[in-house]
């Protein structure tokens, strides 16, 4: 079974953004801008978080509108990205109605999740977590 | 961005509305950043005994080269010379401040002269726009976050920092609200805003930091150590579960805490309980959130539900509470309900101004009343009597409204009010602040009175008092203990890291810590002798603006009332003065 990110229980969320800068610090970079998980407020702190990340959807829209097949869907759901075939045309961004698809503005190319759950390994209040995909679901 | 990105410094011109950036890497450097970096630019940049409501007070935000980049690295330092004081002001904020200045591509951002017309200022990056701020000028800050992140781009990733009508009427003790729920909360940064017509700032992040590919291994290294001991430690569990107010009950029990502006160093039993940490979680909890990279998550906020008009209207209000806030606006004030000490928080959070100051001022006011020093003339018809928050709600409107001289004088701190009314025996501000809750002993009012902030956070007496109870101590030896941990606050303030992460930001790790980002040759040696460097910087900034050891005013109550150490001499807290005065020496 292939896995994803997950969040459990956003009511639990902090809003430390210690994911968010964990998913930079895996390209060596301190900050956030090459972060495929984010965090923000529900409009507000007082009303908790919002925690956007790539929900490895079954039939995924993003890479439905690639013209250059560099985004393709992983088996199992979820997309996998090739750089090289990437001409930054922006669709899928566009075709992601959970913003979960975010840009590199120095690559100009899409920064999509690796479902790599390091993210997850700096939650420390039991948030996010990587979790089997389930047809389906 | 690279290493050398965190060294710029944005100057921005209220007059000319102009920007500058500059490299700074002299000042970085050998200063670090932070309080380090703060104190230098405001020698630069604040003349010599200018009003510090005049275009020419400089405003410094400073964060540091952790900032951002290790876990509870979270704080911004401001820098300004202080309305309430008269003299160095500094004061420092958490939320998304310290990360979103690190990551527009900033080591400091300096504020200089006066706008003619109200602005706010929106820094996205490198973009930085001056904003007609007019149409939200008399709006509270509550209301001014909620228009500002409509208005402006960069949600998630930026910071709010505003006033409401405390700053823009210059009372002397308003402070910033930043994120809602965090404050530059002392010595008037507010008012000082609120005389450049500076409304707020909002300041969007969208750079990160090139970690050189030879370290990167070894900052994530470092990084997971850190991290490790920030979870695992006991500040973790302190400050997430109960946050800052989980001592209260202890503190109270001890006889500590100043009661009714220090009638007594304890508030009945009950009324503790009521106010207690444990009671505020189990009623009025809703949510605990953090600063930025700071897995702890010490902010507390309540949830308030009142009916306010009858055919069943609510409105469900949150409140950021803290053990200060509680202490000022509750203990001080002889009221007994949490949630009446919400109400007062929620009020003086929207007018904007430091809740602490506040508390301590109603406190002196209401026994100046007592005693007939005031009357209804004064108070505009209050009558001021321990626990009517009816009455302090108004009074606080009154105090930014200043409908009269006495709230003018109010207006300026209790320092202040009482040189006109009298009272001085029990107006309770040390070096011009009003006084953090403390009553434990020698040690805290040695730090209200020697801090170059008069903040309880500058030495900590306040625990040191607690550590050495039942003990054998000398005089000389509370005085090298104080001034050891300011010196090397000054440090942890320079890095930026949050002081309730100094467990874990020792002499020796944080060497490693700046390596592992590309800043190298630091040392435990050489980090003492920088916190040493700094701190007399800031004392000389204080001499240099006429502070005066010798001339510290003390009041005379805190002599009547008993510590959990029995009662204080003023000889000897003379004595510590002059040995503390003898230590640092002086250039002015």
């Amino acid at each position: 079974m292939v896995k994803k990110v997950a969040a459990l229980d956003d009511n639990k969320c902090i809003g430390c953004m210690e994911c968010m800068f964990a998913c930079s610090r895996r390209v060596g970079r301190g900050g956030f801008d090459k972060s495929a998980i984010y965090v923000r407020s529900a409009g507000g702190i007082e009303r908790g978080f919002v925690i956007v990340v790539c929900r490895a959807c079954e039939n995924p829209p993003c890479a439905k509108v690639c013209p250059t097949d560099a985004l393709r869907e992983r088996e199992g759901g979820g997309v996998i990205l090739d750089e090289d075939n990437c001409i930054g045309c922006g669709n899928c961004a566009q075709a992601c109605i959970m913003g979960a698809i975010f840009w590199d503005d120095e690559k100009n190319k899409p920064i999509v999740c690796k479902y790599c759950g390091n993210c997850a390994d700096y939650c420390v209040h039991d948030v996010i977590d990587l979790v089997e995909v389930k047809a389906g679901a | 961005m690279q290493a050398k990105d965190m060294n710029r410094v944005l100057y921005i011109n209220l007059a000319k509305k102009a920007i500058t950036i500059k490299q700074r890497e002299d000042l970085f450097a050998e200063y670090l950043g932070g309080t380090g970096v703060a104190i230098k630019l405001l020698e630069e940049e604040c003349p010599r005994g200018i009003d510090p409501l005049s275009a020419d007070n400089p405003i410094i935000f400073a964060v540091g080269p952790l900032t951002a980049l290790y876990p509870s690295a979270s704080k911004t330092v401001a820098m300004f010379k202080s309305p309430l004081t008269g003299n160095l002001g500094e004061s420092h904020c958490g939320g998304r401040s310290a990360m979103a200045i690190k990551f527009a591509g900033y080591g400091a951002i300096v504020i200089q002269g006066s706008s003619d017309i109200p602005v706010y200022l929106a820094i996205h990056g490198d973009d930085v726009h001056f904003r007609d701020a007019s149409s939200i000028w008399g709006v509270e800050a509550y209301t001014v976050g909620r228009i500002l992140r409509e208005v402006e781009k960069g949600s998630g990733v930026r910071t709010i920092i505003r006033i409401g009508r405390a700053g823009e009427k210059l009372v002397r003790y308003a402070c910033a609200v930043c994120e809602t729920y965090r404050h530059f909360g002392r010595l008037g940064l507010g008012a000082v805003m609120g005389s450049k017509k500076l409304k707020g700032l909002v300041i969007s992040a969208d750079k990160s930091l090139e970690i050189p590919e030879a370290k990167r291994k070894e900052y994530k290294k470092v990084f997971d150590e850190l991290q490790d001991v920030v979870v695992k430690t006991d500040a973790m569990e302190k400050y997430h579960d109960l946050g800052t107010s989980g001592k209260i009950f202890d503190l109270n029990k001890i006889g500590g805490m100043a009661y009714k502006n220090l009638a007594s160093g304890r508030a009945p039993t009950e009324i503790a309980r009521e106010l207690s940490g444990e009671n505020f979680a189990e009623k009025l909890l809703s949510r605990r959130v953090a600063c930025s990279q700071c897995p702890v998550g010490c902010i507390h906020l309540a949830s308030l539900r009142e009916m306010y008009e009858p055919g069943y209207y609510f409105k469900t209000t949150t409140i950021v509470y803290d053990n200060e806030p509680i202490w000022a606006t509750g203990f001080m004030l002889g009221v007994d309900r949490a949630e009446d000490c919400l109400r007062l928080i929620d009020t003086v959070d929207r007018v904007g101004m430091d809740v602490m100051s506040t508390g301590v001022i109603l406190a002196w006011a209401t026994e100046a009343y007592e005693n007939g020093l005031i009357t209804k003339e004064h108070t505009d018809g209050l009558e001021l009597n321990w626990g009517d928050v009816g009455v302090y709600l108004e009074a606080i409107h009154k105090i930014v409204e200043m409908p009269n001289e006495f709230y003018q004088n109010l207006a300026q701190g209790v320092e202040h009010a009482s040189s006109v009314y009298g009272g001085q025996d029990y107006a309770l501000a040390f070096g011009g602040n009003e006084m953090p809750e403390y009553h434990t002993g020698i040690a805290c009012y040695l730090n209200n009175l020697t801090g170059a902030r008069h903040s309880h956070l500058d030495s900590a007496g306040y625990d040191l008092d607690q550590k050495l109870m039942g003990k054998e101590y000398s005089i000389e030896e509370v005085v090298e203990k104080l001034l050891k941990e300011e010196e090397w606050r000054q440090i942890l303030s320079s890095l930026v890291v949050c002081f309730f992460a100094r467990k874990v930001y020792t002499p020796e790790v944080i060497p490693k810590a700046l390596d592992a980002i590309g800043i190298e040759g630091w040392t435990s040696e050489k980090l003492e002798e920088l916190g040493r460097e700094i701190h007399r910087a800031k004392m000389n900034f204080k001499f240099r603006e006429g502070f005066d050891l010798d001339k510290l005013r003390i009041p005379k109550r805190i002599f009547e009332v008993p510590t959990p150490q029995g009662l204080l001499k003023e000889e000897e807290l003379r004595e510590a003065i002059a040995l503390y005065k003898e230590k640092i020496g002086r250039r002015y």
